[in-house]
């Protein structure tokens, strides 16, 4: 009701972006989409009352510049943000998070331009920690990373379509995917931090226990990882690893980080086995390293695969840290998922996940 | 027009003009005529310069050659110099 009031009686003077006008006989959302604001599915058309609520979502100041966005480096405002969460369909409680995420995007080691602009499938992966999520009504648990959640779809989706609208960043222009992925609308989704044994990720990444954060991912997803019958930690690790060295290609050891969302059932047989967060990420490594012999480059006509140079070592498909272990997922199903990283993480110090606290 | 949305983009490329308010009365102006080129288009604005000419107003008459071809830009400024309101036909 007050955004009502301030958009009748001020004009939506609070409000900086300019207008596009329309006709009475014009349907707003077709406006949207003959704007190119929208992302191929429908969004919500953002009017003056709609982004006066989503700016009550934060006590940011409307004009505050929170960064320049790739590709084209156009300076972005928190109004600019509110209009691109009214579109994704956002709610005002979620603006501290969407805010945290394009920050963390904004980090030169995320190189988000070179996300955008890959012809690979990558584009940010978002998984929220701490209560916030609880509070917003995120999904860690049945279909986590599938549709239905408010929360999770269109946090993922306002990033996107901050980057298309507000940097130029558009799918064939500066977006050069080859073939792109489903999870460029959107990939985002909460930790599942019941276990109070599990170390959450954004405390292995350094923040303190309850604090909310976000931790954007260059990847995508998802590709599944089944195994109904191991039984041991070591057993399953060694089922996994088998899943997470065909990323890319077998042979190829340039895709060098993954998110690795692990659930429930699989992790009750580390659980009981006592191994915890670092254990398992250390043990996924390890089982990844191969001879370098059995990935040679050439061998039986397949040209993908590591120089003959290497025939003698021990070639790791990942980083040391290169595979964050993510808790979610329903109770049922011995069904993990793999997210895999971009090529380009081959650089490890160029280019990293970011972690970000979320301020509300 | 009292419709709007707020723009989302970052503003760099130029929005369409919106379109001028017709004008309260037609007294004192001077009315364009302007022939897109279709082949029955004469038939049809001889018959509305008279009825213009009746009620005393000030008519100009412009066309182009074929409506396969857009005006030129010289040619619409001519228009928009001399002429208040417009009138754009087509008669087949």
């Amino acid at each position: 009701m007050a955004e009502r009031l301030e958009a009748k009686h001020r004009g939506g003077t609070a409000l900086a972006a300019r207008k596009v006008e329309y006709g009475d006989n014009d349907d707003p959302e077709e406006i949207c989409f003959q704007r190119g604001w929208a992302d191929g599915l429908p969004v919500t058309p953002p009017t003056d009352v709609r982004v006066l609520r989503m700016l009550s979502g934060t006590k940011r100041r409307p004009d505050e510049t929170i960064g320049k966005i790739p590709p084209y480096l156009a300076d972005c405002t928190i109004e600019k943000v509110a209009i691109n969460a009214v579109l994704a369909g956002c709610r005002p409680e979620y603006m501290p998070v969407l805010l945290a995420a394009l920050e963390a995007a904004l980090e030169p080691v995320f190189t988000l331009h070179g996300v955008l602009a890959t012809t690979y499938f990558s584009s940010p992966i978002i998984i929220v920690n701490g209560p916030v999520a609880r509070r917003i009504g995120m999904n860690s648990g049945l279909n986590a990373l599938g549709q239905g959640n408010r929360a999770n779809a269109t946090i993922g989706r306002a990033l996107n379509l901050i980057v298309q609208n507000v940097g130029g960043g558009r799918p064939g222009e500066a977006d050069r995917a080859t073939l792109g992925a489903p999870s460029k609308y959107t990939l985002c989704f909460a930790e599942d931090e019941s276990d109070p044994e599990w170390e959450p990720l954004s405390v292995s990444r350094g923040f303190p226990r309850g604090a909310s954060t976000v931790t954007l991912f260059q990847g995508h997803g998802v590709e599944a990882v089944v195994d109904q019958k191991s039984r041991t930690p070591e057993g399953l690790s060694r089922s996994i690893g088998s899943s997470l060295v065909k990323i890319g290609h077998t042979r190829l050891t340039q895709s060098a980080r993954a998110v690795f969302v692990l659930s429930p059932e699989h992790y009750a047989i580390y659980r009981e086995a006592g191994w915890d967060r670092k254990r398992i990420e250390r043990a996924l490594y390890e089982v990844t390293i191969r001879p370098g012999r059995e990935i040679l480059a050439g061998a039986d006509g397949i040209g993908e695969g590591v120089p003959a140079s290497r025939a003698d070592e021990m070639v790791p498909k990942f980083h040391e840290d290169g595979l964050m272990v993510v808790r979610a997922g329903g109770r049922a199903g011995l069904f993990s998922a793999i997210l895999p990283g971009w090529l380009a993480g081959r650089n490890r110090l160029e280019l990293q996940p970011v972690t970000k606290q979320i301020r509300e | 027009m009292t419709n709007w949305l707020r723009d989302p983009t970052a503003e760099t490329s130029s929005l369409k003009r919106a379109r001028r308010a017709p004008p309260p009365s037609l007294a004192g102006l001077t009315v364009g005529l302007f022939d897109i080129g279709k082949t029955r288009s004469d038939e049809f604005f001889n018959r509305v310069e008279k009825r213009f000419v009746e009620r005393g107003l000030k008519v100009k008459r412009y066309g182009k050659p074929t409506n396969s071809k857009v005006a030129t830009p010289e040619n619409v400024q001519k228009v928009a110099d001399e002429a208040d309101v417009v009138v754009i036909g087509l008669s087949d």
